[in-house]
């Protein structure tokens, strides 16, 4: 049960993940290559050499759902679509976990390409205006 | 390590408890518990109680001497365990242990879940802690969209008939009928379960487990203390936990919970069974999709045709493999964190043919508990 | 010279809201408001965009165009009346989202009604010719609000514009800025107190002693300082509050040739972007321009001011076209909404 006036994230958190949250950063473990979304600090190899690496902006959508009962500070946006995008990175699959912003609900398409842009992901009207990646189709 | 036997069970009713605060609901279950077995509560070393969040859905950490306190087990050590959804499996599981270790020889696993104290939104964001908070839970995925999202790619794959999935509801609301706990005891009709609302594509209303307010709560003990006691019991043939990385993206594979092989693998192994041995199965299917891929991952069905056990009626209570005989996660309901104590309590009942309604019986159940969307699972081997 | 233009991209949202739409919740003439105001519909920000979404769109196109290391930019400077925060900048935002280094970087919010995003410019352009920074990013974007039922409301649109500027004689300059001349009086044709919703306008004073007045007096300053006619320009963009006062002003400043006014057409399907007008404005001129062409663009900003440029397109403007998406792209994209789903994505209905 959460009492306490601010509302979204309190500033030090906001801080520590904006970076995450806005560019689109991932990690590659520098031992066997792997590049991961989410970051972690050992990698399953063994390894803690682990960099930060830009991602690159499109993808391809392989599964996709549309939020129509959103949690808590999403209300303002539903229904809204969820998706998990795969990326290319020097050949290797990664995925990663977004909304999709200006699309049409009913057509959005498992396979479609998009391209990762910046977006108010939860504003209420006191606390901070929180952003984060989402994802807009690539038209043509 | 010593053998660890189940030797009671109590439950409390799932549904919307609105006049009983959290230690009500888990009271009502560790009376019966004691009712049922009949133990001097003197007996009991050691509470688990497996909870999922009741700091964030009434406020109260502190949960095990709360309890304790509450049912007037004032004294013994008392903790709370959790993960997410199967926060029920990581009790019995620890429960289990603290009996095989040595350490006690009369330990209460309970589960409970108080989530009808917040409205609808934040229950939402409270379920959707289950997920990765930075990168699910911040960009709005609900726990329900997850479990949508591993659907929809499911679909995609394997293009399944859509019916097979809701099959499944109708077979839950069958068993729940005669179960005096469950939160649904009516029938439903497949078309009812195709035609309800879309909660997140593709994920109909009726194909989701519901919000409910439960507790459940088994006893373990040794085989040795059961017969002092003079209480009929199944053997907890293997018990295991695995976990798989957390946020859904990152896992190798989004149609198969990698946490369930390698949770079956070791449970399977310590209770020398294979897939065919086993007679009745508690899966935790709190969506139809969970019931498909729980029932590939546990080594019924090859990957893509677990729908074909629900479409055949292979899991239905008249066939080979009956599933979740109290009505599983969908119609029994979900009180998240008591749930798979329900399930293992529910399996007990059955091998024992003690439940409300005679079971088909037999001699080997699997019952099986996912935390999040698949980051953590917990399978357990119960033999009569 | 005084800077060049290395890099520039635009951005406006998909959604859009027809004159008709709007003239149906009011019972006014939806063809009378057309045809006083020379606009058919208006961009409708998302309900997930504000300003500092529409400067990142912009301000990655034009990173991208210019084609420089982005740890070499030390300025993003936005210029709106509708900066996401009252008080926290935007220019933090976008540098952090577009990874930019942090360190030597400036950013600050400008307001200036709507000709805050040239006045960032131009600020840009000193810290260039003052040799603190190398490279800045100058934005000017808007999610503008006009009070339910005002004819604002036909108009007030979002979309902005950003531009990447560097010193003159720069090897990646697509375009020079050759003149900026301002002109700046106290005006009150239009404001917003602070904590007010929506802005108050002087209605038809908006007009002759205000957007007139300014603008043809900033670009009389700089043709004559120039020694040069208006119509040695091949093209022109003017703040576009609505298409009537564009095509007016023209003539007014004696261009022959409408055709060449590159913001009727902007305002004409999309509205008014505010801080953003002239600046999308000048980069559609960018997005039609041959190697040599000379660009005339003039901001207007209530309160009240004008600031004139002079813009000289350079050769390297043929390698930009291919990279990002021209205006006339966003022009021509366009999902049209009702006045609820409006209502809905600017917040008038209130939730929260």
């Amino acid at each position: 049960m959460y009492m306490g006036i601010i509302e979204g994230t309190f500033p030090p958190r906001y801080r520590r993940e904006v970076k995450y949250r806005n560019a689109f950063v991932g990690w590659r473990c520098k031992k066997c290559g792997r590049v991961f979304y989410t970051p972690r600090k050992r990698c399953e190899c063994g390894s803690r050499e682990i960099e930060e690496i830009e991602l690159p902006r499109e993808g391809r959508v392989v599964t996709r759902t549309v939020v129509r009962n959103p949690p808590k500070g999403y209300e303002k946006y539903a229904p809204y679509a969820i998706a998990i995008i795969e990326l290319d990175v020097d050949g290797q699959k990664v995925r990663v976990l977004g909304q999709l912003a200006d699309v049409d609900l009913d057509k959005i398409r498992t396979g479609m390409r998009v391209r990762a842009t910046l977006r108010r992901i939860r504003a209420g009207r006191r606390g901070l205006i929180e952003y984060g990646v989402k994802r807009v189709p690539i038209e043509e | 390590m010593r053998e660890v036997v189940i030797a009671g069970a109590g439950f409390a009713k799932i549904g919307e408890r609105r006049n009983d605060r959290i230690g009500d609901i888990f009271a009502e279950a560790f009376r019966m518990l004691i009712d049922n077995t009949q133990i001097d509560p003197k007996e009991i070393e050691a509470l688990v109680v497996g909870n999922m969040s009741a700091g964030e859905f009434v406020g109260q950490a502190s949960l095990g001497a709360y309890l304790a306190d509450y049912v007037g087990l004032s004294g013994i050590p008392a903790i709370r365990v959790e993960a997410a959804c199967t926060s029920g499996g990581a009790s019995v599981r620890t429960a289990y242990h603290l009996v095989a270790s040595g350490a006690y020889d009369v330990v209460v696993a309970a589960g409970v879940e108080k989530m009808t104290d917040t409205p609808n939104n934040q229950t939402t964001s409270i379920l959707a802690e289950a997920a990765h908070q930075e990168y699910e839970t911040y960009f709005g995925a609900s726990f329900v969209a997850l479990n949508a999202l591993m659907m929809r790619y499911y679909l995609d794959k394997y293009k399944p008939k859509r019916e097979a999935f809701a099959k499944r509801s109708v077979y839950m609301h069958q068993n729940a009928v005669d179960n005096p706990r469950a939160q649904f005891r009516r029938p439903v009709k497949l078309e009812q379960v195709l035609n309800s609302t879309i909660v997140a594509d593709p994920l109909t209303i009726f194909e989701c487990a519901p919000i409910g307010d439960g507790s459940a709560a088994v006893l373990l003990t040794t085989p040795e203390k059961a017969k002092e006691l003079g209480l009929e019991y199944v053997k907890i043939a293997g018990a295991a936990l695995a976990t798989d990385r957390l946020a859904l993206h990152e896992r190798d594979e989004l149609d198969t919970l990698k946490a369930t092989l390698r949770a079956r693998e070791r449970a399977y192994k310590q209770a020398k069974i294979e897939p065919k041995d086993v007679d009745l199965i508690e899966i935790h299917d709190a969506f139809s999709i969970m019931a498909v891929l729980a029932l590939e991952d546990l080594g019924f069905a090859k990957k893509g045709e677990g729908r074909k056990l629900i479409d055949e009626g292979v899991i239905s209570r008249d066939g080979s493999l009956p599933a979740n005989l109290g009505g599983g996660l969908k119609a029994r309901g979900h009180p998240v964190g008591s749930t798979t104590v329900y399930g293992v309590g529910e399996a007990y009942l059955n091998l024992l043919q003690k439940a409300p309604r005679k079971s088909p019986g037999g001699e080997v159940a699997v019952v099986q508990g996912i935390g999040g969307t698949g980051s953590t699972v917990s399978v357990f081997v119960l033999r009569r | 010279m005084i800077a060049s233009i290395l890099g520039y991209g635009a951005y406006i949202p998909r959604y859009r809201i027809k004159a008709e739409e709007i003239a149906k919740v009011w019972g006014q003439d939806p063809d009378r408001v057309k045809l006083g105001l020379l606009v058919e519909s208006k961009s409708v920000p998302g309900p997930d965009e504000d300003t500092a979404t529409i400067a990142f769109e912009a301000a990655m196109q034009a990173i991208e165009r210019a084609g420089i290391d982005k740890s070499l930019i030390g300025a993003v400077f936005v210029g709106s009346e509708s900066h996401p925060y009252a008080v926290k900048p935007t220019g933090t935002i976008l540098a952090s989202a577009l990874g930019l280094n942090p360190k030597h970087l400036r950013a600050a919010s400008f307001e200036f009604a709507c000709k805050a995003g040239t006045e960032a410019i131009q600020a840009v352009i000193g810290l260039i010719n003052a040799g603190l920074i190398k490279y800045g990013l100058a934005i000017g974007a808007d999610t503008a609000q006009g009070r339910p039922s005002d004819p604002l409301e036909y108009t007030a649109a979002a979309g902005g514009a950003a531009y990447v500027l560097g010193p003159k004689g720069d090897s990646k300059a697509i375009a020079e800025i050759e003149r900026v001349e301002s002109y700046v009086t106290d005006t009150p044709d239009f404001r917003r107190r602070q904590g007010a919703p929506y802005p108050e306008h002087g209605v038809r004073f908006t007009g002759e002693p205000a957007y007139f007045h300014h603008i043809i007096n900033s670009v009389k300053l700089l043709l004559e300082k120039l020694g040069r006619d208006i119509n040695e320009y091949d093209r022109f963009a003017f703040h576009s509050p609505n298409g009537k006062f564009v095509r007016n002003v023209a003539r007014r400043l004696g261009i022959k040739d409408l055709s060449r006014v590159v913001s009727l057409d902007i305002v004409r399907k999309c509205g008014n972007f505010y801080s953003g007008s002239t600046l999308v404005g000048i980069a559609r001129a960018l997005d039609k321009a041959n190697p040599g062409d000379k660009i005339l663009a003039a901001s207007f900003g209530s309160g009240a001011g004008s600031d004139a440029f002079s813009i000289v397109v350079k050769d390297r403007i043929t390698e930009v076209k291919s990279i990002g998406k021209s205006v006339d792209r966003y022009l021509n994209r366009a999902k049209y909404i009702d006045y609820g789903t409006y209502a809905r994505y600017r917040g008038i209905l209130v939730m929260d």
